[in-house]
């Protein structure tokens, strides 16, 4: 426990890029929209300067890409934030090109290959050609969707306005249905041209094409490669969720994920809703846990509007994220005994104790799993009386035992070990280079957490371990989220300890807060990894952009290069080692 | 690892048997007033629950806390000649905060003048698409619009709820949150004193 230190200031320093100048003259500009902060880059000249970047100044993890629609100003605009694993603060870069039917930006692939599934994102929801892309193809939408829907001038049926609240609604607001419009028929757009009577064209032929990229023939023996499809909605998988593998036998040649039948537009709709709006929505990215999502987006909305929430409220946040991510990962050691077999046994015993953490949500926040409780400048009310002693009881009697009963059981198991040690192996560089993060990234080896690369809130005052483990294999990933547990138990222990009377507001609750214009981008150390959210105000109630770097989407990118040369059947273990969750992969 | 073959199953067999006799070794140390009662729904949701825990609903229910957040409805005031006054007063805060934007308000006018009057002439909340998130509660100044703690709701037609069946006295809501019910009356109280004097 130390003394409050100032929290260190996100806005990328633009200290050690501006050696790169001199390289990239009239290329290279500093961002100096108000608000706004970082580089924009000459397309041209992006791919040498992203490895420049990478290889000369250490930028090695590229976190998040994603593009942004200036409609007003004619510009769609790609933003990079990319930083180093050794620590510290991180880099936007930005490319600006004129807003088109037809936009086509150098791909990053080569260089981050983190960057493959987001520029995939990209292009389905914004119609950016990413060109050197080794597979563009749509990744939320369907093949054959007309139209890009994360343009503004985009609008999907039932479209009333483009920002909330809707005018109807009060003082005239005479409720309608909006099933009873009945507009089939007029609720989907077509391509130009199409005709459903001759139409020949095949969705997945696309996806199969990509699958037999790789299909080369090394033996000669000319045996058969062919394509299996798990899911969408295979019971071990965790949600609806498909996986396409190109199989020699029983080894995999080439793995897809394919995605998005939960896909609901999550950005469309904060982009409509009201800044506190969002508040509610952000529970059901991660509905497991909601507490770090609100953590994430409160982050970045205070950063635009440079507020700092009072210290009570800073201790509450700590020890909810915290009961969060144990309660997050017990789901996700039971869900991987599940796929491996131990059926429903562990998984069971992991949920008692979750079940104890969600009663105290459901005493604080009101709500189990959806717990909007996060306010900007706060939380939303203080803890009722007596939960503070049913949090001491928990986490300094219970859990520590049972934790460690869970681990006894589990972590000696032959079956878990034969199944889990040497398989699905991630190396420490491939997981750099595919950008995955939190457990995934830490049982490979890479000591990143951002909470104490870059700490947020609080976090610099509590003395705990990251949790690391060196082989990158699936056994890792379970023990690395055991210690993890143990050390959110040191961190809410230390927190109950210190947690100080006070306010819990940092202002009078409002219910359209005001965010002065300019973009901000807060992230936090999420249960599955660093949850981002990239926010545009332009001084308006809804925020003119709103993304989500989610964690279990960008871990997917690494999901095939960890099972190639596998067996079929550890797909589903591997998939349970990574940890998704399809609210949150397809948003 | 050869001579370590079937360890680790045992073992996890020997927790799965700890667990059963202990469910059984509580049943006996609470003779029957382990289930059916509040004190023993209260015990398996303590930290000292072993062995057993679930609950089993319908027959046994876990009580709510009191912060817990359903369906919202209106509270009304009740005169001494039985009148029910909704607090509301119709100036939309909920409906414009209400992120699904599930809340329909028509506003009453006077018939005179055709001037708004702080009355709300209907209420409409379609519950189908409500999503729970009490963001209308904390919002509004009068205190008028409150989250519910009936979650049994299920039903086989849409639900679009009207101002009648929103209409809930205050006692109802002070019974269901008595120490939020408490620190706003204190509140209110304290205000309107502050305008008399």
């Amino acid at each position: 426990m130390t003394t409050p230190s100032p929290v260190p200031t996100v806005r990328s320093s633009q200290g050690d890029i501006s050696v790169l100048t001199d390289r990239f003259t009239g290329s290279l500009n500093p961002d100096k929209r108000s608000g706004y902060s970082g580089w924009i880059i000459e397309k041209t000249h992006l791919p040498a300067f992203a490895s420049a970047l990478r290889n000369e100044l250490g930028y090695d993890y590229l976190s998040s890409v994603t593009a942004v629609d200036y409609l007003p100003e004619g510009l769609l605009e790609v933003v990079y934030h990319a930083y180093k694993t050794i620590g510290g603060p991180g880099v936007v870069f930005k490319v600006q090109v004129p807003r088109t039917e037809e936009v086509e930006i150098p791909s990053l692939v080569s260089i981050y290959p983190g960057a493959e599934l987001q520029e995939r994102e990209a292009w389905d929801l914004f119609g950016i050609k990413f060109t050197g892309h080794p597979d563009l193809r749509r990744i939320l939408m369907w093949e054959g969707f007309a139209g890009h829907p994360m343009r503004k001038d985009w609008h999907e049926p039932y479209y009333e306005e483009d920002a909330k609240p809707l005018k109807s609604r009060w003082p005239e607001g005479h409720p309608v249905m909006a099933e009873s419009k009945n507009i089939y028929g007029n609720n989907i757009a077509y391509p130009d041209g199409f005709n459903p009577e001759n139409q020949t064209f095949d969705p997945e032929k696309a996806l199969y094409d990509a699958l037999r990229q790789y299909s080369k023939d090394e033996i000669g023996l000319g045996t058969d490669r062919i394509i299996v499809n798990m899911g969408p909605q295979h019971p071990s998988t965790h949600g609806v969720f498909r996986i396409a593998v190109l199989l020699d036998g029983e080894k995999i040649i080439n793995l897809k994920p394919v995605m998005g039948y939960l896909h609901r537009n999550h950005e469309k709709i904060g982009e409509r809703n009201t800044f506190i709006m969002n508040m509610p929505y952000t529970d059901r990215l991660d509905y497991l846990s909601s507490m770090s999502n609100n953590f994430g987006y409160a982050l970045a909305v205070e950063k635009l509007m440079n507020i700092k929430p009072p210290e009570r409220a800073e201790y509450i946040r700590v020890i909810m994220a915290e009961m969060t991510r144990i309660s997050n990962h017990l789901m996700a050691i039971g869900a991987l005994l599940n796929d491996l077999g131990a059926y429903f046994t562990p998984m069971l015993y992991a949920l008692e104790e979750r079940e104890l953490i969600l009663d105290i949500f459901e005493a604080v926040a009101g709500s189990r799993m959806m717990c909007n409780y996060f306010r900007f400048g706060g939380v939303a009310r203080d803890l009722p009386e007596g939960t503070l002693q049913k949090i001491k009881d928990l986490f300094f009697e219970r859990l520590p035992r049972k934790i460690d009963e869970i681990d006894h059981f589990l972590s000696e198991n032959e079956i878990i070990r034969a199944r889990g040690i040497g398989q699905g192996v991630l190396t420490a560089e491939n997981a750099i280079r595919y950008s995955a993060a939190g457990p995934l990234l830490r049982a490979s080896g890479i000591p990143y957490d951002i909470r104490r690369a870059e700490p947020y809130s609080i976090y610099n005052r509590f003395e705990f371990d990251v949790a690391i483990r060196q082989n990158g294999d699936i056994y890792d990933r379970l023990m690395v989220r055991f210690e993890e547990i143990r050390q959110s138990i040191r961190i809410v222990q230390q927190a109950i300890k210190h947690i100080p009377d006070g306010p819990i507001m940092a202002m009078k609750p409002m219910y359209q807060v005001r965010v002065p214009p300019g973009e901000s981008y807060g992230r936090v150390e999420g249960p599955k990894g660093e949850l981002g959210f990239y926010i545009i105000s332009n001084g308006k109630p809804n925020p003119w952009r709103y993304h989500v770097r989610a964690p279990s989407f960008i871990n997917l990118t690494a999901f095939g290069p960890m099972c190639v040369g596998q067996k079929v059947a550890d797909v589903v273990a591997v998939l349970g080692s990574i940890d998704i969750v399809l609210g949150e992969v397809d948003r | 690892m050869n001579d370590m073959y079937g360890k680790g199953i045992l073992k996890g067999l020997g927790v799965s048997l700890k667990r059963f006799v202990e469910t059984y070794l509580d049943d006996i140390a609470w003779l029957g007033r382990r289930y059916h009662t509040d004190e023993g729904i209260a015990h398996r949701a303590s930290k000292d629950a072993r062995g057993i825990f679930t609950v089993q609903y319908p027959e046994e229910k876990i009580p709510v806390p009191e912060e817990f957040r359903f369906v919202p409805f209106l509270v009304y005031d009740e005169s001494p000649n039985g009148e029910k006054n909704l607090r509301c007063t119709s100036c939309g805060i909920c409906a414009k905060v209400c992120p699904p934007q599930c809340i329909w308000i028509v506003r009453s006018t006077d018939p005179a003048t055709g001037r708004p009057i702080p009355d709300p002439a209907e209420f409409f909340i379609d519950a189908d698409i409500c999503m729970n998130c009490g963001l209308c509660a904390e919002y509004c100044p009068f205190d008028a619009i409150k989250m519910d703690h009936d979650y049994e709701l299920a039903s086989g037609k849409r639900n679009i709820y009207n101002k009648e069946r929103l209409s809930k006295s205050a006692n109802y809501y002070e019974g269901i949150r008595p120490m939020n019910a408490e620190r706003e009356n204190a509140l209110r109280a304290a205000k309107e004193a502050a305008r008399a004097g």
